[in-house]
C-alpha cells in the first residue's frame, strides 16, 4: 500500500482511512488519537478521545471532565487495533504526557511524532525514536539557526541576574503547559530554593504536575493581596507571556522581563518584544536535533509539518532522503 | 570571550542606564586582565582590528555549508553577523580543550596580515561557540551597536572603582588599552596613573538651569552675561604639538573637525562652542547638522560649512594653568590671547550688557540669532571648577516651543513602564480643508507625572484601533482622539520625516484633554518656525 493511502491530510487534520481516525485534528471528529495536551492539538468536542494518560488528564482540567463522550487512556508501548489498523503510543519527550503516535498496517508503518525534543527534560519522558517507513516530522524550528544551548546554561544566566538586580524582579514568561514547569524545576536543580511566583494561569497545571510526582518546590501565587510591590523584591515570577505586558504585571518592583524560548536564539524576536533576558528554553527540537533524530528512525520519507518545512525539505534531498511538506492547517506556528 | 558574548549581549537588551552600569561594573569586577581591558577598548571604540568584509564573511560560510540553506537561514535572520555566527559548522566532535579567550581573540586578530585574515577568522569561529562567534565577528566588522556610549563607560569605571567620572575623563586620552594600570588604580592596587601624555582633556565647568526666584537673590553686578550658542561645547587643546579637539564628554572629535583643528596652531586649552559658517555670519542649527555623525568630511563639505569656535574660557595659556583664576581675569588673558589667532577660526563670546534683570530678561526673549537658546550668567569671581557646582554659573535658556499634537501611536515602555505604554507617536494635522490627515512630526516618552501616565495608558487601551508588537495606534481624527501639548527646543528640517520636521528635545508638557482634535496645530505652524 501507498503510505498516503494510510495517513494523509483532510481539513480535520491527519486521517487514516484504513482505521477512521485522525490524529490531533483541529476540529470536532468522531475519533481523535491526541499526541500532547497542547490547546491546537488537543481540542474539546470530539466524540472519543484516545489519549496517554496524563494527556487526558491535562486536557480535563484545560476543557473539564466532559471533553469528550468517549476516553481511552493508550499506556506507552501498548498495541491498540482500531479497525485492522494498530497504533502504538511512544514517548515523545515533548511535554508531560506527550507521545508520538505510531500507525502500522499491511507492513507500513507509520510514526506521527506531533511535537518533540530530544533535549533532556526532568518534567517528562525521554524521545523515543522509533524505527519506521515514513516519519512525520514537526519543523518548528526547521532552519540551521535554531540551535539550543543547554538548558542549564540558559537558568544559570537567569539566576546570575537574580543576583546582579536584587532590587528588582524577575519575570519569566513560559507557556502554561509543559514550559513553566520546566522552567521551575530547571530552577531548583540549578540551587533556587525560594517560593516562585506563579500567574493564576499556571496554578492548576503546576499542581497536576507535582501530583505526577514532579517537585516544583514551593509555588506561591504572585497576587498583591498579603502587602505591596516590595514583596516581590528579588522575586522570579513565573508566567504566560502575554500577562506580561498586560496590567496584571504592574504588581512588581521594575520587572526584568524574561522570555524562555526557542524563538530567544534570535536577537531581534526579544529586541521586538522588549525582553530583557531571553532564556533560550524549547520544547521542540533544535535544527541539530531534528536531523539526527530523521536518521535515527531510518525512515525512508519524510513529510514535514507545521513550521519552515523548506529546509528540512532541502537538508533531505541534500542527504537523499524523499521528502516533502505536509501541509496540515490550523497549528500555531508561533508556538513555544 | 564567552564573558564578553554575555556582556555584550545583556547590554544590547537592556535598556536602562543603572541596569547597563550595573552589568559593566560586574564585568570589570569579574573579569581579570587583559580581557577587561579590550572589552572596555571594544566599546570605547579604540580597539585596533584590521576590518574584515561582510561578503567576505559570506563567502568563508558558504564555502562550509550549503549556500541554499545558508540563504533561507539569512533571509529569516536578517543580520550576517547573528546568521553566520548560528550556522557556522562545528567540526562533528571537535570540542576544543579550551574556548579562546578575548585577548586571544584579539591577539590572533591583530597579528594577521591582510592575506591570512580570513583564515585566522575562520580558525577562530571554529574554536568558539556560539555567542563567543557573534561577539568576535563584531569585533572584526567593527560597531557592536550596543547602546553603550564610550561616557557611559566612563562612568560605569567611575563606579566600578568608587571616583569621580571626571578623574577618568581627563586621565583617558593617555592611557592605551588593555588599561591594565588604569583597572590596578581603581582597584585600590597602585596609584592613580600619571598624566605623562599631552594635550589632556580637563573636565568641563556646567551650569544649573536657572530656577523660579533665583535671580531675585542675586545681584546683576556679580555676574557677566553672554549668549548661549546652541553648537557643540568643545575644548580644544594644544600641548607641544600635540592637538586635540575634545567634545564636553571628553571624546576626541579632532577626526570630524579637521579644518578647526588645522587651525589650532597655538598652546593653550580653550574652552568654547564649535558653530559653522564664519564668526561674522553664523551658521544656524539646521547648518551644523551636516557636519554632525559623518563618517568622512569632504573637502567640499568642509568649504560649505566651514567650522569655527566661539571662545569663552580659556584654562590654560602658554603652560600656565588658569582655573583658580577668576572669571574676569580669566577673560582678560582670553581676549588678549585670541588676537594671536586665526579670525576666520576662532572668536570671542560677546558679552551682554544688562543693567537689570528684567532688560536681561527681555533679551532673553527676543535673541538676535536663530542660534542663541538663552543666555548664560557667569559668576565675575568665580574659578573654573570642574562639574556642576551650584551657583557660579546659570543657564537662562530661551522658553520652549510648544505645539497641540494629537496622539496617533502608543508604544510600550521598558522596564518599570513596560505594562504601560509610554512611548508616544504624536502628530499635527496636514493636507485641505475638509480632507485633513495626521502626519507624525515626533515621539516623546517624558514630561508627564505618573498620574498622567495611568490616564494616556488607559486612554491607549479603550481606544485602540490597531496593534503591531508592541505599538498600537489609537482613535485619532477630527472629531475623536487625545490632544497633547508638547513642548520642545527646536526644530530640523528632516528628509527623513514625512512631515519634514524633526523636533529636538520633545516632551509632553500637557494633556489637553478639554481641547478637540480638530483644534489641534496644523503643520505650517511648523514650517512657519523652520522657516525663522
Amino acid at each position: 500500500m501507498r503510505a498516503s493511502d494510510l495517513l494523509h491530510p483532510r481539513p480535520e487534520g491527519l486521517y487514516c482511512p484504513p482505521g477512521d481516525f485522525f490524529i490531533d485534528p483541529v476540529r470536532p471528529v468522531n475519533r481523535a488519537l491526541i499526541t500532547h495536551g497542547h490547546s491546537d492539538h488537543a481540542r474539546s468536542g470530539h466524540r472519543s478521545v484516545l489519549a496517554t494518560q496524563q494527556t487526558l488528564d491535562i486536557m480535563g482540567l484545560r476543557y473539564g471532565e466532559d471533553f469528550a463522550e468517549a476516553r481511552q487512556a493508550a499506556a506507552l508501548g501498548e498495541t491498540i487495533t482500531l479497525n485492522d489498523v494498530t497504533v502504538t503510543f511512544h514517548p515523545a519527550g515533548h511535554v508531560l504526557g506527550s507521545a508520538q503516535i505510531a500507525v502500522e498496517h499491511k507492513g507500513m508503518r507509520i510514526v506521527a511524532s506531533g511535537d518533540y525534543k530530544r533535549q533532556k527534560d526532568a518534567t517528562c519522558l525521554p524521545f523515543e525514536p522509533v524505527k519506521c517507513d515514513v516519519f512525520i516530522t514537526e519543523a518548528t524550528f526547521g532552519l540551521p539557526v535554531f540551535r539550543h544551548p543547554p538548558d542549564t546554561e540558559e537558568i544559570a544566566r537567569l539566576l546570575k541576574s537574580a543576583a546582579q538586580f536584587p532590587e528588582r524582579s524577575h519575570l519569566v514568561g513560559a507557556y502554561a503547559l509543559g514550559k513553566a514547569q520546566r522552567v521551575m524545576r530547571l530552577l531548583r536543580d540549578g540551587g533556587y530554593d525560594k517560593p516562585i511566583y506563579i500567574h493564576g494561569a499556571l496554578t492548576k497545571l503546576s499542581e497536576y504536575y507535582q501530583s505526577q510526582g514532579i517537585d516544583l518546590g514551593t509555588l506561591e501565587p504572585a497576587t498583591v493581596d498579603s502587602g505591596g510591590k516590595q514583596d516581590f523584591t528579588g522575586a522570579i515570577v513565573v508566567g504566560p507571556p502575554s500577562a506580561f505586558a498586560d496590567r496584571w504585571a504592574r504588581r512588581f518592583p521594575d520587572p526584568i522581563s524574561c522570555f524562555a524560548s526557542g524563538w530567544m536564539r534570535i536577537r531581534q524576536r526579544a529586541k521586538q518584544g522588549g525582553v530583557e533576558l531571553p532564556l533560550i528554553i524549547s520544547d521542540h527540537a533544535d535544527w541539530d536535533e531534528l536531523i539526527a533524530t530523521i536518521k535515527e528512525t531510518g525512515a525512508g520519507e519524510i513529510w514535514v509539518t507545521h513550521g519552515r518545512e523548506e529546509a528540512l525539505v532541502r537538508w533531505c534531498d541534500l542527504e537523499g532522503i524523499a521528502a516533502r511538506p505536509l501541509h496540515l492547517v490550523g497549528y500555531e506556528d508561533e508556538g513555544d | 570571550m564567552n564573558r564578553f558574548a554575555e556582556l555584550l549581549d545583556r547590554l544590547v537588551l537592556t535598556p536602562s542606564r543603572n541596569g547597563k552600569l550595573t552589568l559593566l561594573v560586574d564585568y570589570f569586577r569579574s573579569v581579570e586582565d587583559p580581557d577587561r581591558g579590550l572589552a572596555l577598548a571594544a566599546i570605547t571604540g579604540d580597539l585596533n582590528i584590521a576590518a574584515v568584509k561582510p561578503a567576505m564573511l559570506r563567502t568563508l560560510v558558504t564555502e562550509r555549508m550549503d549556500p541554499v540553506l545558508f540563504g533561507y537561514s539569512y533571509d529569516y535572520v536578517g543580520d550576517l553577523a547573528e546568521t553566520v555566527s548560528l550556522v557556522w559548522p562545528q567540526t562533528p566532535g571537535h570540542i576544543p580543550n579550551r574556548e579562546p579567550t578575548l585577548g586571544d581573540v584579539v591577539a590572533k586578530l591583530q597579528a594577521a596580515s591582510r592575506s591570512d585574515g580570513p583564515k585566522v577568522l575562520a580558525g577562530l569561529l571554529d574554536s568558539a561557540g556560539i555567542s563567543a562567534r557573534f561577539a568576535i565577528i563584531k569585533l572584526v566588522t567593527g560597531g557592536l551597536r550596543i547602546g553603550v556610549s564610550a561616557r557611559l563607560a566612563k562612568q560605569a569605571l567611575a563606579d566600578f572603582g568608587k571616583v569621580d567620572v571626571a578623574e577618568i575623563e581627563e586621565l583617558w586620552h593617555g592611557l592605551t588599552p588593555p588599561y591594565i594600570e588604569l583597572f590596578a588604580w581603581l582597584e585600590g592596587k597602585a596609584d592613580k596613573p600619571q598624566k605623562t601624555a599631552l594635550a589632556l582633556f580637563s573636565p568641563v565647568m556646567l551650569s544649573n538651569p536657572v530656577g523660579d526666584g533665583d535671580l531675585e537673590k542675586l545681584d546683576p553686578a556679580d555676574y557677566a552675561a553672554e549668549w548661549k550658542w546652541d553648537g557643540i561645547r568643545v575644548q580644544a587643546v594644544c600641548e607641544g604639538g600635540v592637538r586635540r579637539l575634545y567634545s564636553r564628554t571628553g571624546d576626541d572629535v579632532s577626526g570630524a573637525f579637521p579644518d578647526l583643528a588645522e587651525a589650532m596652531n597655538f598652546s593653550a586649552a580653550l574652552d568654547g562652542e564649535l558653530l559653522v559658517g564664519e564668526p561674522a555670519a553664523t551658521g544656524t542649527f539646521s547648518d551644523l547638522q551636516q557636519r554632525l555623525n559623518r563618517k568622512s568630511v569632504t573637502p567640499k563639505i568642509q568649504q560649505q560649512y566651514p567650522a569655527f569656535m566661539r571662545c569663552y574660557d580659556a584654562l590654560q595659556i602658554d603652560g600656565e594653568d588658569l582655573r583658580a583664576l577668576p572669571f574676569a581675569e580669566r577673560r582678560k588673558r582670553l581676549e588678549t590671547f585670541i588676537k594671536t589667532l586665526d579670525p576666520s577660526r576662532f572668536d570671542l563670546s560677546p558679552f551682554v550688557e544688562f543693567p537689570d534683570w528684567q532688560t536681561l530678561e527681555e533679551l532673553r526673549r527676543a535673541p538676535p540669532h536663530p542660534i542663541i537658546e538663552g543666555v548664560m550668567l557667569k559668576r565675575w569671581d568665580s574659578p573654573y571648577v570642574a562639574g556642576r557646582p551650584k551657583g557660579p554659573w546659570f543657564k537662562w535658556k530661551r522658553d520652549p516651543h510648544t505645539v497641540d499634537a494629537v496622539l496617533m501611536y502608543a508604544q510600550r515602555g521598558h522596564g518599570k513602564r513596560s505594562s504601560f505604554y509610554s512611548d508616544y507617536t504624536f502628530g499635527v494635522w496636514s493636507g485641505p480643508e475638509g480632507a485633513e490627515e495626521l502626519v507624525p512630526v515626533g515621539k516623546a516618552y517624558f514630561g508627564f507625572t505618573d498620574e498622567e501616565l495611568k490616564q494616556i495608558d488607559k486612554f491607549v487601551r479603550d481606544n485602540t484601533v490597531e496593534r503591531f508588537g508592541p505599538v498600537r495606534s489609537v482613535r485619532a481624527d477630527r472629531k475623536q482622539g487625545l490632544v497633547l501639548e508638547v513642548a520642545f527646543e527646536g526644530l530640523n528640517r528632516s528628509t527623513r520625516h514625512k512631515s519634514g520636521v524633526a523636533m529636538r528635545f520633545p516632551r509632553i508638557s500637557r494633556l489637553r484633554w478639554d481641547k478637540p482634535t480638530a483644534e489641534a496645530d496644523r503643520i505650517e505652524t511648523l514650517q512657519a518656525l523652520l522657516d525663522r
